[in-house]
C-alpha cells in the first residue's frame, strides 16, 4: 500500500516544529542553522509529498524542493561564513550577546 | 510492507531531529543532523524522487552537514566552556512550537486534497532536466547566479582579513 | 533550411546596435563611428546572404508560402496581435538589395563625408537608417512595417537636414517630413479600417481567400471596403514613393549629402512605397478595375511628368531626383497593372543603377568642389551642370561608372534596365493587345515610352554637359577624381547595374526571378503573375526611343560653351521655362495649401492672444490668485499646525515609547514572528475555514 499524503503531512509538520523548537530557544548560532535546515526539508517532504499526490504526472513538486535546497545551500553557506567572521571578531558565537543592534 | 519502511525512516528523522534540538554537545547534535537528512532521503525514495534523494544525500548530507561540521570545528573554543546551550526563553519556544503543531495537524485532518491516482512513468529524470531548461529555464538560471554570488559573499566574509595588513 | 532563416530577426540587429553605440559611446571617435556602423551593415549583409540561402534551398514552398516568425505581442484578451518577421521569395530578393546597396554607400560615405563636423552623427543615422529598412522588409506584418516606414521617415528628416546651417536644407527636411506625413495619416487609416475588420494586420492572414472575400464583400460609404483600403494604403505609398501629386518633396530632399540621396531617396526608403503596394497587392486586385487603376494612372502620369522636368534642370542632383520619381513611376505602372513581378524587379534593378548614378554625381560634385577650392572659388555651384563640362579625361573611372548607371538606366541592351523596364512595357503591351486602342494600357504604355526617351534625353544631356566639351569653369578644369573609397563602391554597383538583369532574363526558364518571387501572391487570382514572353517589338521599339534620345541629347550638349543659352531651351521657350518650374506645381501648393493655412494660424493666434482665450485665461489666473491667498492662510493654521505638526508630534511621541521593546536578542524577534504568524494562521483556520 501507499502511504497517505496525511502521513507525510503529519510527519513534515513535526519536524517543522522541532526544527522551529530548535532556532527559537537556542543561544548557539550552529544551532539555530540547525533548526532552519531541519525547517526547510520539512517544507521539502510537503512539496514533494504534494507532488506525489496531487500532480503525480508532473515534477513541479520535486522542482521547487530542488530550489529549495539550491537556497539552502547558498544560505548555509553564508550564514557559516557570517558566523565564523563574528567569532573571529568576538570569539564568541552566542546570539544572546550580540544586542548592539538595539536603541 | 512500506508503512512498515515509512515508520524506519519516520524514526531516522524525527528521532534525529529531536536529538538535534536537545543534545548538549554540537558535535552530537551534527552528527543527529546527519541521521536526520539520511532519514529523509529514504523519505524521498518512498516518494518516487529517486533523484531528489540523490541530491538529498550530496547536498545535504555531503555539504551542509559537513560545512556545519567545519564550522564547529572552527569555533571550538565556545565549546569547551561547557555552558547551557538554551537561551532564557526556551520555555516559551517550546511553547510556541508545540501550539504550532497542533494547530498545523488540523490541515492534514481536516482538508481534502484532489487526489490523484495516476502514476507517473517514473522518467522523473527526463522530466527533470527538460522542465529545468524549459519552462524553469530562468529560475534556473537566477539560483546559479544566486550560488554564484553566495560563494563570493561567502568567501568575502569569512576571508581573514587580520593579516593582510598594509604592504 | 529553417535554420539559416532563423537568422532573420539578427538582420536589422546590427545596425541598431552601430546607431546606439555610436550615439551613446563613440560619437567623438569620427573613424571608429564609421567602421562601427560599416561594420554593423556588413554583418547585416552577411546575414541576409545566409537568410538567402536558406531562402533558396527552403525551395518552392519557402519561396512562395514564406517562412514566419510570428511574436505574440500585446495580448489583451482573446485577441493575440502577433508581431514578427517573415521571409519568402519577394523577402530575399529585397535583401540582396537593401543591405549590399547600404554597405556600398557607408563605405563611399567614409571617405565622402570626411572633414564634416557632424562626421559620426551622419553614421550613427544612417545606420538607424538602415535598420528602419531592414525591418520593413522582414516584417510580417503592417504594423511593424509602418513602425519601420516611420523610422525611415525620422531618418529622412534629419539626413536632409543635415546641414541645417543652410535655411534651404532645414526648409527641404521639413517639407519632406509634412509632405510624406500626409500619405503616412492615410496609410494609418488603412491599417485601422483594416484591423477594425479583420483583427489582424498580418500579412498572410490578410490574404487568406475568405478574408479578402469578405473585405470585397463589405461595403463602407458606397464602395468595397478592400478597395477604400487600398486607396488608402497607396496615399501612403504616393507620399512615401513621391508619386504624384506628392512627388513635390524628393528635388529638395536632395539639399541632404549626396550618400543620403543615393541611399535614402533612390534605392531604399522611396522604394518603400513601392514595396508596400507589391505587399499588399492581393488586396488591390481583390476587386477588378477598382484600386489598381488607380495605381497606374498615378504611376503613368509620374512617370511621364517626372521625366518631362527632368529635362530643364541645370542641378546635377535634381535631374537625378526628377528620374527617380519618374522611374517609381513605372514601378507603379507595372504593379497597376498586375505585374507584380514586373515592378519588383525594376525596383532591384533600379536601386543599384540609381544608387550608382547619385554616387557617381556626389562624386563628381566632390571633385568640382575641390577643384573651386584649389582655385579659391567660393562662388561656383559646384551641383550646376552648367559649370561643369569635359571631366571625362580628369576622372576616368567614375565617368565609366556613370556611363555605365546611364546605360542601364535608359535601358540599352544588355544591361539591367534593359530587361526590367521592357518587362514593364511589355506587360502594359500586350494588356493593350487584349483590351484595345485608348484603354489604360495603352495609356500606360505610352506614358511609359514616352518617359523611356525623355529618360535618355535628360541622361544624353546629363552626360554630354559634365563629360564632354571644354570646362567651363576654372573649377572644373581643376576637379579630381576622389580616392578609391568612393571609386571602389561605383565599380561594384556597375558591375551589379550592368548584370544584375540576367536573374530574370526571359529566356532562361522564363525569368528566374519569376520562380523565385514572383509566386508570392499565387493565391491571388486577379494578378498576371505568370511569366511574360520576350516582347520582340516593344524591345525594338524602346531600343531605338532611348537610343535616339540619348543621342540627341549627348549632341545637343556635348560642345555647350560657357553662358552659352540652353539649347533646349531655344527649341522649346515657354514650355522649358514652365518645364524648368516644375509646372509651378509648388507655386500652387504655396497659394492654395501653405498660404490659406498660415492664414488660419494667423487668425488663431489672433484669437487666442487678443480676442477670446487670453482674457480668459487672465480672469482664471487672478481668481486663482485671490484663492490661493485664502488657502495659504487655510494651511497655515490647519494643515501646518493640526496635521503636519501634529502627526510628527504623534509619532515622535509613540516612537519613544515603542523603541523600548528593541531588545536587540535574535531570539526574541524570532519569536515574536514564529507566535504572530502563528496567530494569523490560527485566525485564517479557525475564524475563515470553520
Amino acid at each position: 500500500m501507499t502511504i497517505p499524503l496525511s502521513w507525510w503531512l503529519i510527519s513534515a509538520t513535526a519536524l517543522f516544529s522541532i526544527g522551529l523548537y530548535g532556532v527559537l530557544s537556542n543561544k548557539n548560532a550552529i544551532a539555530i542553522l540547525m533548526g532552519l535546515e531541519l525547517m526547510l526539508n520539512a517544507v521539502n517532504i510537503n512539496l514533494v509529498a504534494f507532488g506525489r499526490h496531487i500532480t503525480p504526472l508532473e515534477v513541479t513538486g520535486q522542482i521547487f524542493a530542488i530550489f529549495v535546497i539550491a537556497i539552502a545551500a547558498a544560505e548555509a553557506a553564508v550564514a557559516l561564513a557570517i558566523i565564523i567572521a563574528v567569532y573571529r571578531q568576538r570569539t564568541s558565537i552566542n546570539v544572546e550577546q550580540l544586542d548592539s543592534m538595539r536603541f | 510492507m512500506e508503512p512498515f519502511v515509512f515508520f524506519i525512516f519516520s524514526i531516522l528523522t524525527l528521532g534525529g531531529a529531536l536529538g538535534v534540538v536537545t543534545t548538549k554537545n554540537l558535535y552530537y547534535a551534527a552528527l543527529f543532523l546527519i541521521m536526520s537528512f539520511s532519514g529523509m532521503a529514504g523519505y524521498f525514495v518512498l516518494l518516487d524522487a529517486g533523484f531528489l534523494a540523490a541530491v538529498q544525500i550530496v547536498v545535504y548530507v555531503g555539504a551542509i552537514a559537513v560545512l556545519i561540521l567545519f564550522a564547529i570545528m572552527l569555533s571550538r573554543k565556545v565549546m569547551t566552556r561547557n555552558e547551557p546551550l538554551l537561551n532564557r526563553q526556551w520555555g516559551l519556544g517550546l511553547a510556541t512550537a508545540a501550539i504550532f503543531f497542533f494547530v498545523m495537524l488540523a490541515v492534514p485532518l481536516n482538508v481534502k486534497w484532489p487526489l490523484s491516482n495516476e502514476v507517473s512513468s517514473g522518467n522523473e529524470l527526463v522530466q527533470l532536466g527538460l522542465a529545468f531548461l524549459g519552462s524553469y529555464v530562468i529560475p534556473f538560471e537566477v539560483v546559479s547566479i544566486l550560488l554564484l554570488v553566495a560563494l563570493i559573499g561567502a568567501i568575502i566574509l569569512a576571508r581573514d582579513t587580520s593579516d593582510v595588513e598594509v604592504e | 533550411m529553417e535554420k539559416l532563416l532563423l537568422l532573420t530577426p539578427l538582420i536589422p540587429i546590427f545596425p541598431l546596435l552601430a546607431f546606439v553605440i555610436i550615439i551613446f559611446g563613440a560619437n567623438k571617435n569620427n573613424k571608429l563611428s564609421a567602421w562601427l556602423a560599416i561594420g554593423g551593415i556588413g554583418l547585416s549583409t552577411l546575414t541576409s546572404w545566409l537568410v538567402i540561402a536558406g531562402t533558396i534551398m527552403g525551395g518552392h514552398h519557402v519561396q512562395a508560402e514564406g517562412w514566419r516568425l510570428p511574436i505574440p505581442w500585446m495580448p489583451t484578451g482573446e485577441i493575440v496581435f502577433n508581431m514578427g518577421v517573415g521571409v519568402d521569395g519577394f523577402t530575399a530578393a529585397m535583401l540582396f538589395m537593401v543591405p549590399l546597396v547600404c554597405l556600398l554607400i557607408f563605405i563611399y560615405a567614409s571617405e565622402y563625408m570626411e572633414g564634416d563636423p557632424r562626421y559620426a552623427r551622419f553614421f550613427a543615422y544612417v545606420s538607424l537608417f538602415a535598420f528602419g529598412m531592414l525591418t520593413l522588409v522582414i516584417a510580417d506584418n503592417l504594423l511593424l512595417l509602418f513602425m519601420a516606414w516611420e523610422v525611415m521617415g525620422l531618418c529622412s528628416y534629419l539626413l536632409i537636414g543635415f546641414w541645417f546651417e543652410k535655411t534651404s536644407a532645414k526648409r527641404a527636411g521639413l517639407k519632406a517630413f509634412l509632405t510624406t506625413r500626409i500619405g503616412d495619416v492615410l496609410l494609418f487609416a488603412g491599417m485601422l479600417i483594416l484591423y477594425s475588420y479583420t483583427r489582424t494586420l498580418t500579412f498572410h492572414e490578410l490574404f487568406k481567400p475568405e478574408t479578402l472575400e469578405m473585405l470585397s464583400g463589405t461595403m463602407m460609404w458606397g464602395i468595397p471596403v478592400s478597395a477604400l483600403i487600398s486607396l488608402l494604403v497607396f496615399g501612403g505609398a504616393v507620399g512615401k514613393s513621391a508619386q504624384f501629386p506628392l512627388h513635390v518633396w524628393l528635388p529638395d530632399a536632395m539639399e541632404g549629402p549626396t550618400p543620403v540621396s543615393a541611399l535614402i531617396h533612390a534605392a531604399t526608403m522611396v522604394s518603400a512605397g513601392v514595396y508596400l503596394v507589391a505587399r499588399m497587392l492581393p488586396l488591390f486586385a481583390i476587386v477588378p478595375d477598382g484600386a489598381l487603376r488607380w495605381v497606374a494612372i498615378i504611376g503613368a502620369i509620374t512617370a511621364f511628368f517626372g521625366a518631362t522636368i527632368g529635362i530643364a534642370q541645370n542641378d546635377i542632383k535634381r535631374v537625378l531626383a526628377y528620374s527617380t520619381i519618374s522611374q517609381l513611376g513605372y514601378m507603379m505602372i507595372a504593379l497597376g497593372l498586375g505585374g507584380f513581378l514586373a515592378g519588383v524587379f525594376h525596383l532591384l534593378t533600379h536601386a543599384f543603377f540609381k544608387a550608382l548614378l547619385f554616387l557617381g554625381s556626389g562624386s563628381i560634385i566632390h571633385a568640382v568642389e575641390h577643384g573651386a577650392h584649389h582655385v579659391n572659388d567660393h562662388h561656383t555651384d559646384p551641383q550646376d551642370m552648367m559649370n561643369m563640362g569635359g571631366l571625362y579625361g580628369r576622372m576616368k573611372r567614375t565617368a565609366w561608372a556613370y556611363f555605365f548607371g546611364t546605360a542601364a538606366l535608359i535601358g540599352i541592351f544588355p544591361l539591367a534596365g534593359f530587361w526590367s523596364k521592357d518587362e514593364i512595357l511589355a506587360e502594359a503591351w500586350l494588356q493593350w493587345q487584349e483590351a484595345g486602342f485608348m484603354s489604360l494600357p495603352f495609356w500606360a504604355w505610352l506614358a511609359g515610352t514616352l518617359g523611356a526617351f525623355l529618360t535618355a534625353l535628360y541622361m544624353g544631356r546629363q552626360i554630354g554637359l559634365v563629360f564632354f566639351g571644354k570646362p567651363r569653369t576654372e573649377a572644373a578644369a581643376h576637379a579630381q577624381e576622389p580616392g578609391n573609397r568612393m571609386t571602389i563602391p561605383l565599380l561594384v554597383l556597375a558591375f551589379f547595374a550592368a548584370t544584375l538583369g540576367f536573374i530574370n532574363v526571359p529566356f532562361i526558364k522564363g525569368g528566374w526571378l519569376h520562380h523565385f518571387a514572383g509566386e508570392v501572391h499565387a493565391a491571388s487570382h486577379a494578378l498576371h503573375l505568370e511569366a511574360i514572353p520576350f516582347q520582340v517589338s516593344v524591345a525594338v521599339v524602346s531600343s531605338i526611343v532611348a537610343l535616339g534620345g540619348f543621342f540627341l541629347g549627348w549632341a545637343m550638349y556635348r560642345n555647350l560653351k560657357a553662358g552659352q543659352q540652353d539649347p533646349l531651351e531655344k527649341m522649346l521657350g515657354p514650355v522649358f521655362t514652365v518645364l524648368k518650374n516644375k509646372y509651378y506645381v509648388d507655386e500652387l501648393y504655396t497659394a492654395i495649401f501653405i498660404k490659406p493655412t498660415v492664414k488660419l494660424a494667423t487668425l488663431c493666434a489672433k484669437f487666442d492672444y487678443d480676442w477670446v482665450i487670453n482674457p480668459i485665461v487672465n480672469t482664471v489666473g487672478r481668481i486663482g490668485v485671490v484663492s490661493a491667498i485664502i488657502s495659504a492662510k487655510f494651511d497655515e493654521i490647519v494643515i501646518d499646525g493640526l496635521g503636519v505638526l501634529g502627526t510628527a508630534r504623534f509619532f515622535k511621541w509613540t516612537g519613544k515609547e515603542l523603541r523600548l521593546t528593541q531588545s536587540g536578542q535574535v531570539s526574541n524577534y524570532l519569536l515574536t514572528i514564529a507566535l504572530s504568524s502563528l496567530t494569523l494562521v490560527g485566525m485564517y483556520l479557525f475564524f475563515i475555514r470553520m
